[in-house]
């Protein structure tokens, strides 16, 4: 069986510059998969890459064996490939009952429908509701997103990629910003996720990466360090030596 | 599956938006009062009615996709000299037919063109569109043997309406025709912007990388509402040369699509009343204005859309207001007019700096008593 998302040899260059120099990984099916790396890394770069905001410079990108390295990124998300955003990205003049019944009507095939009205069909209404339920945004869902609490921003944050129903979902920081008090009920959720979707999470906090990952890749400086299992990624002294900031030949 | 009270109140708040409203209502009851009120101004009222829904298309595109554009009148006019051609040639007599037609002939502009708009900056999309007009302007001038050219398409004979309603001279049945046209496409346009195709777009204006991000195609959006707007101008444009059996080269200026984007900042966007409250506003403050100051009353408008711009639609009409309204009582020329604004514009920025000047100074002297006061509590043992 192919692995849920892979790459293969993956590079892209601006100018003379390779923010990813030949990135090959895999991502199993289920996983829990954690991106970690210092600033600069190239972490941004390779979700970019993922999702096709940006197109590589060369490599390839498998989603459960099928190439999608040239296929337009609303189609990678129409394939089961689904992401959060480390800044939001959200429709801020829209409420969350809205937002999340645009990715679940696109989903269905139903976005372009021109006839009827927002929210006649009950079978999306239900699965709306659903999903606010499951991210605590019920009390607020017919509330204007742009003033919505942080919080809950970042919560629907998730909740619009999560009704995309990925098989593969990215988590970009999905903790970035939200104040000690809140952060729980964040990584509640995102350990929540259903066990068969396969999450791969960037992030700086690692306390969340390890709380949370059963397999982490690490990069650094476009190409990939070490991957492997979180204990074997721990006592691994490269990794400390690049996160503490000390030259590798020393 | 979630309790029932919290679908049934998900399932009302995803209507609101479609929601007739009574103001709605009010609106459109006033449009039909308007037929039997004024019968003696249906000529003005019908250029309302043909401008509002030419001023509703732009707002579809302006207002719900946000693509700005500066030559609206490209559609517009392909849309007036389709259907001057159709009944100068006795192609299609009938006029609604002929309305259709003309529509979709600008339809097919639209959509041929959409793929200019889609990439880009506002600034890109201005001159985009711009071009595209001088483009039409310059090979309807080119072609006299079918256009007329600069003399414009004269010897146009408008059959009766569904074959039984002759316009007349007056402009009653031309104004009846419009309106219904208008009312007919408002509210196809309003259906459409309260589906999930019209919450899209207005994802797509607000955000559009999330809205690739969850499976949005942006481009497709874009190119369906460009091309559903552009068969509303031509169907605006048609409307003109029907009712008044003319084509000439200015359905197709820059003058005609930059007071479109006027009637929008009159009315606002994004609700798809703007341009028709917009239109109303213009006509009757050029109306105005022409009467008031037959000469220069470009001056005003001018003066107008500066203030609309700078202070907001609201505080900009009540300045402007207030202007128009000691100019007229002092009986003031637009020269004296425009030496006192010089005036107290100039003024206004000496009083702002001597005003910033003073508020820092009183800052400044609350800050000095604050730390004054803190310095002696404690000293207080």
């Amino acid at each position: 069986m192919p692995a849920a998302l892979e790459t293969v040899d993956l590079q892209k260059h601006f100018g003379g510059i390779a923010a990813v120099a030949g990135v090959s990984f895999k991502v199993e099916r289920g996983a829990r998969h954690a991106l970690i790396g210092p600033n600069g890394a190239g972490k941004t770069t390779v979700i970019n890459l993922l999702t096709g905001v940006l197109r590589p410079s060369a490599g390839r990108i498998l989603l459960a064996g099928e190439d999608i390295t040239l296929v337009e990124p609303h189609k990678r998300v129409r394939r089961g490939l689904a992401r959060t955003f480390q800044i939001n990205q959200l429709f801020l003049d829209l409420t969350p009952l809205e937002s999340v019944g645009l990715a679940i009507a696109e989903r269905m095939g139903a976005g372009a429908q021109w006839w009827r009205p927002v929210g006649t069909h009950a079978s999306v209404v239900e699965e709306i509701v659903e999903i606010l339920a499951r991210f605590h945004l019920t009390d607020v869902m017919h509330e204007r997103t742009g003033n919505l609490p942080y919080g809950k921003q970042r919560l629907l944050e998730i909740a619009l990629a999560i009704a995309c129903r990925p098989r593969v979902l990215l988590l970009d920081e999905p903790a970035a910003g939200v104040p000690e008090d809140e952060r729980h009920e964040i990584l509640a959720t995102v350990a929540a996720l259903p066990a068969d979707v396969t999450v791969l999470l960037i992030e700086h906090d690692m306390d969340i990466v390890f709380s949370f990952a059963d397999r982490i890749s690490v990069l650094v400086n476009g190409a990939l360090f070490v991957d492997g299992a979180p204990e074997q990624v721990a006592s691994d002294p490269r990794v400390k030596a690049v996160y503490l900031g000390e030259s590798l030949d020393a | 599956m979630p309790p029932t009270a919290l679908l049934e109140q998900a399932t009302r708040h995803l209507a609101l938006r479609a929601r007739w409203r009574p103001l709605e209502y009010a609106f459109w009851l006033a449009a039909l009062a308007s037929v039997f009120l004024f019968p003696g101004r249906h000529l003005i009222l019908t250029e309302i009615a043909w401008l509002a829904l030419f001023a509703l298309s732009l707002d579809l595109i302006l207002g719900y996709a946000g693509i700005i554009s500066l030559g609206h009148a490209a559609f517009f006019g392909l849309g007036s000299y389709a259907a001057a051609l159709l009944a100068k040639h006795e192609i299609i007599n009938e006029p609604v037919a002929a309305l259709f037609v003309s529509g979709l002939a600008a339809a097919v502009l639209g959509f041929a063109t959409s793929f200019l708009v889609l990439r880009g900056s506002d600034l890109t999309r201005l001159m985009v569109t711009l071009g595209i007009a001088l483009i039409m302007r310059e090979i309807a001038n080119q072609i006299p043997e079918l256009t007329g050219g600069a003399d414009g398409l004269q010897g146009v004979v408008i059959a009766p309406i569904l074959g039984t309603f002759q316009l007349d001279i007056f402009g009653h049945v031309g104004y009846v025709y419009c309106l219904s046209v208008l009312f007919v496409l408002f509210l196809l346009a309003r259906r459409v912007v309260c589906s999930p195709f019209g919450l899209s777009l207005r994802a797509v204006k607000g955000n559009p990388l999330r809205s690739a991000s969850i499976g949005i195609s942006v481009n497709a959006r874009l190119v369906a509402i460009y091309t559903f707007a552009a068969f509303y101008a031509g169907v605006a444009g048609a409307l003109l040369a029907q009712t008044t059996a003319f084509a000439s080269l200015d359905v197709f200026s820059l003058e005609r699509s930059a007071d479109l984007l006027l009637v929008l900042i009159i009315g606002g966007t994004g609700y798809l009343y703007g341009g028709l409250v917009g239109a109303v506003a213009f006509k009757f403050i050029q109306d105005a204005l022409a009467t008031f100051d037959p000469q220069y009353w470009q001056y005003w408008i001018g003066l107008l859309l500066v203030l609309l711009v700078l202070f907001g639609r609201i505080y900009g009409g009540v300045i402007a207001a207030a202007v128009f309204g000691v100019s007229y009582w002092l009986r003031l020329s637009f020269f004296e007019c425009a030496l006192i604004l010089l005036a107290v514009g100039a003024g206004y920025r000496h009083i702002r700096g001597w005003l910033d000047r003073l508020d820092a100074r009183v800052l400044e002297f609350i800050r000095g008593a604050r730390s004054a006061r803190a310095a002696l509590l404690q000293r207080r043992p």
